[in-house]
């Protein structure tokens, strides 16, 4: 089982969530942590993992055969990132722009493109108690995350109950993150701009056809602006989170809500009952 | 004409709560809101939408299945995942996974997948009781968020050129890929806020280095500087041994939320340590530029 923490919006609460889903399951069955945020990976802050191993990523792009080409220019025709332009007799490669995809390698006439490894990030990995933890780190001055949160979720061993932790927003980073999700859990908070970033995900996530539900985070009691939504959409909420500075300190100092409120423990097992419900 | 862009890398450090606040403080300025695919920024400035233009992504495969001889090559060269056999010999193009590379067309041996132009997005110009305000909504599950957000900036300088503005604010989204990228190309200052949380401070060091990667000017400030004693003063002492001026300290203040579901800009709404806190960073801000 794949349990996804998205939220269109940042800062509501994703970590938050996984990190304490995480942990409350971890003695009732098996979990694995892979943090997917890989432009700014902070689960690590709170599960505080050993981490033992370290992958560098590379993503593939094109290197020219000069002894084989003939500046035929099939390659810069069928790229579609612009990311090589032939001259006269010089092939230009934009490695920030290629997206990888092999087209001008498959293509070219004359054999003459190979593909080298242009190193975009790292996967660092190890365990935080019995929990395998991942998580990828893109290198600055990187443009593409995906082809990274592709290899950070190479990891995923199928037999636990992998929880993921996914970036903000709600284009191709988060897509590739929920992709294969048996649910999503959309971490929202009660205000206007909570619930616009919350629709703009919920139509995303339907689009890929993942059950979902909500976590209301930061909640003033009614939340009425996000509950009507949920129920016009027939979303539900399986859980809230007062706003609450004790908690919002404790994330200061690194520690997680169950470490302040150990009975959240009981209420993260719970949204896990009512997830396994869902699906 | 000067360009901020304000950043954070971690979300939700109130990069849209201190953009908001600026359009209400700083005069002849035009806005930006560059995080396209979770704008907010029109929520506390109310724009009157003047001009809607579509925005196209990069097109994407569609198989003809009456074409379709059902061999399968198209799903051994693409890279993406975004073909799959639904059934036997019958094959569907993942519109959200796929990424226009265009490969599958290209090789097709009975020429049965066509690339189809899409509409990724919106962008828009509009105009606020703050002034003018260039905004953005990408498409549900697109990509290509760098270009949009490359159109906004493009559509704001015009604006300020238009209209005799000599700044431009622009929110960023976080993070430090793609649109990020796109956000910071050509500001004269990146303002990167943070939070004195162990997220707030790391993701702030990975946004400055962005900027810095880039050669774009950067100063920071502190936002709930009073949740963390002992982490603010480590922000503090780390921006000086970079070097990036400290323009401001902002207290955790609860009534924030008040003034966003009012859909308020924070100073228009509330008067008190905080707001002068935010009005204190802005003029420094205006004489750093």
């Amino acid at each position: 089982m794949i349990i996804s923490i998205a939220s269109g919006k940042g800062g509501t609460g994703k970590t938050t969530v996984a990190v304490n889903l995480a942990l409350a399951l971890k003695n009732v069955r098996p979990v694995q942590f892979l943090d997917c945020d890989v432009e700014e990976p902070n689960a690590h802050f709170f599960l505080k993992p050993h981490l033992v191993q370290n992958q560098t990523v590379y993503l593939p792009v094109p290197e020219i055969r000069e002894d084989r080409c003939t500046y035929c220019g099939k390659c810069a025709e069928v790229c579609a990132y612009n990311a090589l332009a032939v001259l006269q007799d010089t092939v230009l490669i934009f490695p920030e722009l290629c997206h990888g995809c092999g087209g001008c390698s498959l293509l070219c006439p004359e054999n003459a493109i190979q593909e080298k490894g242009h190193r975009i990030g790292i996967i660092e990995s190890g365990s935080a108690g019995s929990i395998p933890f991942s998580h990828g780190k893109l290198d600055i001055g990187q443009a593409m995350s995906p082809p990274l949160i592709r290899a950070v979720k190479k990891t995923l061993e199928s037999d636990r109950t992998v929880i993921i932790d996914a970036p903000a927003g709600t284009s191709c980073p988060v897509v590739e993150s929920v992709k294969g999700s048996t649910l999503s859990l959309l971490v929202t908070e009660s205000t206007p701009f909570g619930l616009n970033d919350l629709q703009i995900t919920v139509e995303t996530l339907k689009e890929l056809a993942i059950p979902l539900g909500v976590i209301i985070n930061r909640s003033e009691g009614k939340d009425k602006l996000i509950r009507d939504y949920c129920q016009r959409e027939n979303v539900p909420v399986l859980m809230t989170i007062p706003l609450d500075r004790a908690i919002a300190v404790a994330y200061s100092e690194g520690k997680t809500i169950l470490d302040i409120q150990p009975l959240y423990k009981e209420k993260f097992l719970n949204l896990f009952e009512q997830i396994q419900s869902l699906i | 004409m000067k360009q901020v862009v304000i950043i954070s890398g971690k979300g939700g450090t109130g990069k849209t709560l201190l953009s908001a606040c600026f359009a209400a403080l700083a005069e002849n300025k035009v806005m930006a809101d560059c995080d396209v695919d979770a704008a907010n920024l029109h929520l506390l400035l109310h724009p009157e939408i003047q001009k809607t233009h579509s925005f196209y992504g990069l097109d994407k495969a569609k198989i003809d299945p009456e074409k379709c001889t059902g061999c399968g090559e198209c799903v051994h060269v693409c890279r993406f995942d975004a073909i799959s056999e639904i059934q036997e010999a019958n094959f569907l193009v993942d519109r959200v996974s796929c990424e226009g590379c265009t490969v599958c067309s290209l090789i097709c041996p009975a020429e049965a997948i066509q690339m189809e132009k899409t509409k990724a997005g919106e962008w828009y110009v509009s105009q606020t009781s703050y002034g003018p305000f260039a905004h953005a909504k990408l498409g549900i599950g697109e990509e290509n968020s760098g270009k949009l957000v490359t159109e906004v900036r493009k559509n704001a300088k015009e604006l300020a050129e238009k209209n005799g503005r000599d700044l431009v604010i622009l929110d960023g989204p976080p993070g430090t890929g793609c649109p990020v990228i796109a956000s910071l190309s050509g500001a004269d200052l990146a303002l990167v806020v943070t939070e004195p949380t162990p997220s707030g401070f790391h993701d702030m060091k990975r946004a400055v280095q962005v900027a810095r990667h880039f050669g774009i000017k950067t100063a920071c400030c502190i936002n709930k500087y009073d949740l963390n004693a002992s982490n603010t003063s480590q922000i503090q002492e780390w921006c000086k041994k970079e070097s990036i001026p400290l323009l401001g300290k902002i207290p955790y203040d609860e009534s924030v939320t008040a003034s966003l579901i009012q859909g308020v800009p924070f100073v228009e709404h509330t008067n008190n340590s905080t707001a002068t806190a935010i009005k204190d960073l802005y003029e420094i801000l205006k004489n750093f530029l």
